[in-house]
C-alpha cells in the first residue's frame, strides 16, 4: 500500500497544512483532539475538500487541486469506520453489512459475507435491528460493513473512542485479526497510545493541523523531543519481544528482547509468542553502577544516547540497550547529579511493563500492566 | 335516515377519488420541494417558500379564482393544455383534484420538511463512503428515514382534500356527478328546504373519514418510528 496525502485548508479558526506518505499496512494517525486527524481522514475519504492538495492511493489519484481532479466519495472505494458507527437504523445488521456490496463493482467483490461474519464474530447478530446492539457490537458491524464494500483502503476514525474499557477490550482483538488477516491496508486514527502501539506499524504524529513526525511506531514513540505531543503520562519506549519460558515456581514469565531478558508476572502465553511491550518513561529509573539489593527484577545495561533540554524540573533521556531504544523520565536534579551525558554507561531499572500483544488473541482479560519490582 | 341516496353516494365516491388523486399526484412534488427548501440555499428560496405557503393563508376563493384564470379554457395554461394535449380540467373532477392538491400542498411539504430536518446527515455521508451515488443515497437512506413524515404529509393532504370547499367550488363549480364533492353537496343541502337530514348524514360520514385518516396516519408513523430507532413522539 502506498498512501500519499498533502492538504492545505482552513476550517474556521483551524488551519490544516499536512503532508504524509505511508507504505505501512497499518498507519496510525496519532495526536490530541483537535489536531486535525479527522479532517485529514475526511479529506482522504472525499467528505471534505481541501483548498489545495493531492490524495493518491497506490498511484490512483483521488484528488488533485492543481490537475482539477476530485473523485466523489462514492467512487473512491475507501472504507470508513466512523467513531459513532453510523449504522443505518432502518436496516437489519445483515442489510447494513451488505449495503456497500450492492454498489461494489462485480470484479472487485473479493470479500464474502461469510468471511466477514466469521472474522468479526457476527453470526448471532445478523437478523437483529441496530437498536438492539451494544456499542461494541455496533462498531464490529460498522467495520464489517466497510470491509464488505471491498475498499482499497480502510479508514478508522477512533473506532473505540465511544466505548468504555470493557467494550474496548472486546473489540480490540477483532481489530488485530482485521489487521493480520484482512488484505486491506488501514489508516487508524487515535489519541490513545495503547491502541496505536498495539495496532500500528507506521505512526504519523499530528499536532495543530500539521504532521510533526512519521515513521515506524517504536521509532516515533521513543523520540524524546516528541514527548510533549505523545503525552507526558503514556510516553515511553516500545520493545518487541518473544515469550521464552515460564518460571512456574516464581510464577514469572521470561521475555527475550534485544534489550535483554525481561522477567514479568506470569503471562498465559505459549513460549514463542511474539509480544510488544511498552515501557513508560516514568517507570524507568537509572543507576550509574550495577545496583544490588533491589526489588526491581529487570535491570538492563545500556548507554545514554540523548539527553533532553535541561529546562524545568524533569528531563527525558534516551538509552541504547542492546540496540533497543529505551527512554526514562528523570528529575533534572538527578540528571545533573549523576552527570548523565551521551555516551555514559548506565543501568536502567524497569518498574513496570505494559503488554500489547501483536498477533495472539488468546490472552485476553489479563491486567495490561505488570509491576516488576 | 341512515340510508344514503345515490346522489350522496356519488359525492362520497367522487370526494375519495379526488382526494386520492390530489394526494398521489402532489406527493413527488412535495418531496422534491421539501428537499429543495431544506437542503439548498439559493437566492429565490424565501420566495419559493412563501409561494408554497400561500394557499394556507389566502382565502380559498382567491386560490380557486386564480386557478380559474390560469387553467380555465381561456386561461393561458388551460388553453395550452387543451390545444396541445386535448386536456381540459376546468369544471372537471381532475380540476377539483388540482385545487385540492394545491390547498393541501403546504401541509404536505411542512410535514416532510420536519422529518428531513431530523435526518442525521452523517448517515448519508456513510452511505456515500460505501459507494452509493447521491440518488441511491436518497432512495436507500434518506427516503426510508423520512417515511413517517412522508406518510403524515400524505394523510394531511388527503384529509385537507376531503374537506376542500372554497377553491373547488370557485374553480370547478358544483356539478352533480362531475365536481360535486362531499363538502359542496353538504353546502347544497343547506341551501334547499328539507336538506337537513342529508346534510347531517354527510357530516357524520365526513367526520368518520377524517377521523379514520388521522388514526391510520398515526398508526403508520408509530409503526415506522421504533423501527428507525427514533424516540416516539407522544
Amino acid at each position: 500500500m502506498n498512501l500519499e496525502v498533502t492538504a492545505k485548508t482552513r476550517l474556521g479558526d483551524f488551519a490544516l497544512d499536512a503532508a504524509l506518505a505511508s507504505e505501512g499496512r497499518t498507519t496510525a494517525l496519532f495526536g490530541r483532539s483537535g489536531s486535525g486527524k479527522t479532517s485529514l481522514v475526511n479529506i482522504i475519504a472525499g467528505l471534505l475538500r481541501p483548498a489545495e492538495g493531492r490524495v493518491a492511493v497506490d498511484g490512483t489519484v483521488l484528488f488533485d487541486s492543481e490537475a482539477g481532479i476530485n473523485i466523489p466519495a462514492h467512487r473512491r472505494r475507501i472504507g470508513y469506520v466512523f467513531q459513532e458507527g453510523r449504522l443505518f437504523p432502518h436496516l437489519t445488521v445483515r442489510n447494513n453489512l451488505l449495503y456497500g456490496r450492492w454498489f461494489a463493482p462485480e470484479e472487485s467483490r473479493h470479500v464474502s459475507l461469510d468471511e466477514v461474519v466469521e472474522l468479526l464474530g457476527l453470526e448471532d447478530l445478523l437478523e437483529r435491528g441496530t437498536a438492539q446492539l451494544s456499542g461494541g457490537e455496533k462498531q464490529r458491524v460498522a467495520i464489517g460493513r466497510a470491509l464488505l464494500c471491498c475498499p482499497r483502503l480502510l479508514l478508522m476514525d477512533e473506532p473505540l473512542a465511544s466505548l468504555d474499557d470493557a467494550r474496548k477490550a472486546e473489540v480490540m482483538p477483532f481489530l488485530e485479526r482485521l489487521r493480520d488477516h484482512a488484505r486491506v491496508p488501514i489508516v487508524y486514527v487515535s489519541h490513545s497510545v495503547a491502541e496505536v502501539v498495539r495496532l500500528a506499524t507506521t505512526l504519523v504524529l499530528m499536532s495543530e493541523g500539521r504532521v510533526v513526525a512519521s515513521g515506524p511506531t517504536a521509532e516515533v514513540m521513543g523520540r524524546i523531543d516528541l514527548f510533549p505531543i505523545t503525552g507526558p503520562v503514556e510516553a515511553g519506549a516500545v520493545i518487541d519481544g518473544t515469550v521464552e519460558a515460564h518460571d512456574a515456581a516464581a510464577e514469572l514469565t521470561h521475555v527475550r528482547s534485544r534489550a535483554g531478558l525481561f522477567r514479568v508476572p506470569g503471562l498465559d502465553l505459549t513460549p514463542g509468542t511474539h509480544i510488544r511491550m511498552r515501557v513508560r518513561a516514568r517507570d524507568v529509573m537509572i543507576a550509574v553502577k550495577a545496583p544490588e539489593g533491589l526489588s526491581a527484577l529487570n535491570v538492563l545495561p545500556g548507554k545514554v544516547v540523548e539527553v533532553g533540554p535541561l529546562q524545568g524540573p524533569v528531563v527525558d533521556i534516551a538509552l541504547n540497550c542492546g540496540g533497543e531504544r529505551l527512554v526514562a523520565e528523570l528529575t533534572r536534579h538527578s540528571v545533573e547529579a549523576l552527570q548523565l551525558t551521551p555516551g555514559r554507561e548506565v543501568f536502567a531499572l524497569i518498574k513496570s511493563v505494559t503488554f500489547d500483544e501483536v498477533s495472539d488473541v488468546s490472552g485476553l482479560g489479563r491486567a495490561p500492566d505488570a509491576i516488576t519490582n | 335516515m341512515l340510508t344514503l341516496t345515490p346522489e350522496e353516494l356519488a359525492a362520497i365516491k367522487l370526494s375519495l377519488r379526488v382526494a386520492t388523486l390530489a394526494m398521489a399526484a402532489s406527493l413527488p412534488f412535495g418531496i422534491v420541494i421539501a428537499m429543495v427548501l431544506t437542503r439548498t440555499r439559493f437566492f429565490g428560496r424565501p420566495l419559493l417558500n412563501a409561494l408554497v405557503l400561500l394557499p394556507l393563508v389566502l382565502p380559498p376563493v382567491v386560490t380557486g379564482y386564480v386557478l380559474l384564470l390560469l387553467f380555465g379554457r381561456q386561461g393561458p395554461v388551460g388553453r395550452f393544455l387543451d390545444e396541445q394535449f386535448g386536456i381540459v380540467i376546468a369544471f372537471r373532477w381532475t380540476g377539483a383534484a388540482l385545487a385540492c392538491a394545491i390547498m393541501g400542498f403546504p401541509l404536505m411539504v411542512r410535514a416532510i420538511q420536519l422529518s428531513l430536518q431530523a435526518v442525521d446527515r452523517r448517515l448519508e455521508q456513510a452511505a456515500a463512503t460505501l459507494g452509493a451515488n447521491p440518488l441511491l443515497v436518497f432512495v436507500t437512506v434518506t427516503l426510508p428515514l423520512i417515511l413517517p413524515g412522508v406518510i403524515a404529509g400524505a394523510i394531511l393532504s388527503f384529509a385537507r382534500a376531503m374537506g376542500e370547499f372554497g377553491a373547488t367550488i370557485t374553480f370547478v363549480s358544483n356539478i352533480p356527478g362531475e365536481t360535486q364533492t362531499l363538502p359542496t353537496l353538504i353546502y347544497t343541502f343547506t341551501q334547499v328546504p328539507g336538506g337537513e337530514p342529508g346534510a347531517l348524514r354527510l357530516t357524520l360520514i365526513s367526520i368518520a373519514i377524517s377521523l379514520g385518516a388521522i388514526l391510520v396516519s398515526e398508526t403508520f408513523v408509530r409503526r415506522v418510528q421504533p423501527r428507525l430507532g427514533l424516540p416516539n413522539e407522544s
